[in-house]
């Protein structure tokens, strides 16, 4: 898996040199994922319109959608096709990538499991969509579906029969294909919907430039290599020389090599794996989820604006203080980022008890505690250009940065920080600079605390950086752990930066005297 | 990176996507069926034979029956149905044989098959048995010599109240000729 890893970010890394962060189709998977949707359903749409259904009649009108009509109904049709491809193609990756940077553990489960759901559905409705053709592939894969399901002892008599000849061929077969093709998708809209239910603000569009992008990609895919049929269908002739559209009917070759119940063993205990492996054993370990200490939440709703995976709500105050609300951590959805506390206000280090604790706090990494760790590591820092590095366990490593001259605190998630730490460290006398980093742009394992952190040190959100801060001795710089050659370089780059303003403030001082 | 170097990644990766999409949506081709086979389809459904005696309802019987259960007028005892066995020989060597029992709990049901046979194409002497009772000899036989071209499709079914076996789509070379006249 390391090896997965570092090739995926270094393949990130590629791309994000020539799109830029905001701008990396792999940082869009999912958004990519609806947006080709959206094309599937109005070029189905369009085609839906002059397709007719019956056994004479669906082949002959998709004909004449593709040849008299190919400006439009033929660039849809081709539009319809490979759009779908592409999600198949992204869903794909959307999942591996997941995978991969092990983003489906612990209270992820329920988008990773939701999504492996979504694939029997999508497929259903593109492999359903290629029998409406009607031509040879749509016979081939019609008659090898029926055959596979002929398998199962759930039928009285062969489902295959009603296949065997054109004669016992049935246009009600069409009426139900044309049913299903509309009312499958409007499930995999409603599983999109619960798939993204258990996050706070969901990707769910490219960004402009990205859609228009792959939009021409497909256009340009439909208009060099349109989508034709492959002659009529004629069931007293068995397809021999078949192309495949192979993100969608790969399975078939698969029928004509094992058994259908080895088919069907393999199908089924692939997607059992996929929903179980959230729950595989592995070296994953979640810390206590987050607590909220009512005696100092005022219910002021930063945690619940800031918490990636709507873990914390509100409910109406149960301690008899003043205030309306309190906050509640849902505790099966938590994943334990401590996000919520880097936006709790409470989370203070100004407060003068040594024991202090903020209104949501991670049990295992008190804010009190964190504030004593570096204190003393600030302590023994020497020398000039002596900075302070938080940092966050998902991304680059930071250990390696700890010298004489630099101190480090790596936090479950940046956005842990409260802003209100980089103000103290900066005000203690042992400390020169304060250096902020995290995951790649784009790219926050906690989804926004990259995002977060950024506005927060900007004064853009709630709980800002006030503006007493010297904006002059705080960087900040995203690197994944792929990254650390560059972070490290960025470090003593602003170091650099720091000792030629203390050169720049003792020079102005002199004159001054 | 320059802007127009950044242009170029972002025109190679539309382009990946555009091949890898416009590629694997059609290609390789899957040659599903040998050039020189065809296919042979044994599909019907046929209930064999009651394993017990049945008779004939006395008009006794009849009258003290609801009248609309006075249609069927035999009754057997024993609901169970005998195997229906099937053989299929080809130039003289058996081809295929099954034993299909009865659908349902009690035996009772049809018995079904439907299965996919390929077999050379060319000119066959195609013999087909089927049995439905408890005995050893076969009740329904068909032997025909069929011309088989490649690719096609001869189903072979069964409806006993027709007298049998029945095939369909045979001598597919002179029909293909004639398609091509």
């Amino acid at each position: 898996m390391p090896y997965a890893r570092s090739a995926l970010l270094w393949i990130e890394g590629w791309l994000n040199k020539f799109f830029g962060h905001d701008l990396n189709p792999f940082y869009y998977l999912g958004a990519l994922g609806f947006y080709l949707f959206w094309i599937v359903l109005v070029s189905g749409t369009y085609i839906y319109a002059f397709y007719k259904t019956g056994i004479e009649l669906s082949y002959p009108s998709v004909e004449y959608i593709t040849h008299e009509q190919w400006y439009l109904g033929g660039i849809m049709r081709s539009l319809h096709r490979y759009a779908s491809d592409a999600l198949i193609l992204v869903m794909a990756l959307h999942m591996l990538r997941e995978y991969i940077l092990g983003r489906f553990r612990g209270a992820r489960w329920f988008a990773w499991v939701t999504g492996v759901l979504l694939i029997w559905p999508i497929y259903a409705a593109g492999i359903n969509g290629y029998w409406m053709v009607w031509d040879t592939l749509a016979q081939y894969t019609t008659v090898t579906t029926v055959e596979w399901f002929d398998w199962l002892p759930i039928f009285s008599e062969s489902l295959s029969r009603s296949f065997i000849t054109q004669e016992v061929l049935n246009d009600r077969f069409f009426t139900l294909i044309s049913f299903a093709h509309v009312t499958i998708p409007l499930f995999i809209l409603f599983l999109l919907w619960v798939h993204i239910m258990r996050i706070s603000n969901p990707v769910v569009n490219p960004k402009k430039i990205l859609a228009i992008g792959m939009l021409l990609t497909l256009v340009v895919l439909a208009l060099v290599k349109p989508v034709l049929s492959q002659g009529a269908a004629d069931m007293s002739i068995e397809p021999r020389n078949l192309e495949i559209d192979w993100f969608y009917l790969f399975i078939y070759p698969l029928l004509g090599v094992w058994s259908a119940g080895q088919v069907w063993a393999f199908v089924i205990g692939l997607s059992l794996l996929l929903v179980v492996l959230p729950w595989l054993p592995s070296r994953f370990k979640q810390i206590p989820v987050a607590q909220v200490h009512l005696a100092d939440c005022s219910g002021c709703r930063l945690c619940v604006a800031d918490c990636p995976y709507e873990a914390v709500v509100m409910r109406p105050r149960s301690d008899g203080m003043h205030f309306q609300e309190e906050a509640v951590v849902v505790a099966d959805r938590c994943v334990s980022c401590g996000i919520c506390t880097g936006a709790c206000p409470s989370s203070n280090p100004f407060r003068s008890e040594d024991n202090y604790v903020s209104g949501i706090e991670m049990p295992s990494l008190q804010l009190s505690s964190l504030r004593a760790a570096m204190m003393s590591d600030m302590a023994r820092l020497e020398g000039d250009a002596r900075v302070m590095v938080f940092g966050c366990d998902n991304a680059a490593n930071i250990d390696g940065l700890r010298s004489e001259n630099v101190c480090v605190l790596s936090l479950p998630c940046i956005a842990m920080l409260p802003p209100s730490f980089v103000e103290y460290a900066l005000h203690e006398r042992n400390i020169d600079g304060v250096f902020i980093t995290g995951c790649r742009e784009g790219d926050c394992y906690h989804r926004l605390g990259v995002r977060w952190t950024a506005k927060r040190v900007l004064a853009e959100r709630e709980p800002r950086l006030r503006g007493r801060a010297d904006r002059t001795r705080i960087r900040q710089f995203w690197a994944a752990s792929a990254d650390s050659k560059e972070l490290f370089a960025e470090v003593e780059a602003f170091r650099s930066s720091l000792r030629d303003l203390a050169g720049h403030h003792a020079t102005k001082n002199k004159a001054e005297k | 990176m320059t802007k127009p170097l950044q242009y170029l990644g972002q025109g190679v990766f539309y382009a990946l996507f555009m091949g890898v999409i416009g590629y694997f949506s059609t290609s390789p081709v899957y040659t599903h069926l040998p050039p020189d086979e065809t296919l042979i389809k044994l599909s019907f459904s046929h209930a064999g034979q009651h394993m017990g005696e049945c008779r004939e309802r006395t008009p006794e019987e009849l009258a003290k029956l609801p009248p609309y259960q006075r249609k069927v007028t035999t009754i057997c005892p024993n609901r169970k149905r005998s195997n229906v066995v099937v053989e299929l020989e080809m130039d003289g060597k058996q081809l295929y044989h099954v034993v299909l029992k009865p659908a349902g709990f009690s035996s009772s049901g049809n018995s079904n098959i439907y299965r996919r046979i390929p077999v050379k194409a060319g000119i066959h002497t195609l013999k087909a048995r089927l049995k439905d009772h408890d005995g050893e000899d076969f009740n329904y036989v068909r032997e025909e010599t069929v011309i088989l071209a490649p690719g096609h499709i001869m189903v072979i079914d069964f409806k006993a109240a027709t007298g049998g076996f029945i095939f369909k789509n045979k001598n597919t070379e002179s029909r293909l000729q004639n398609k091509e006249k």
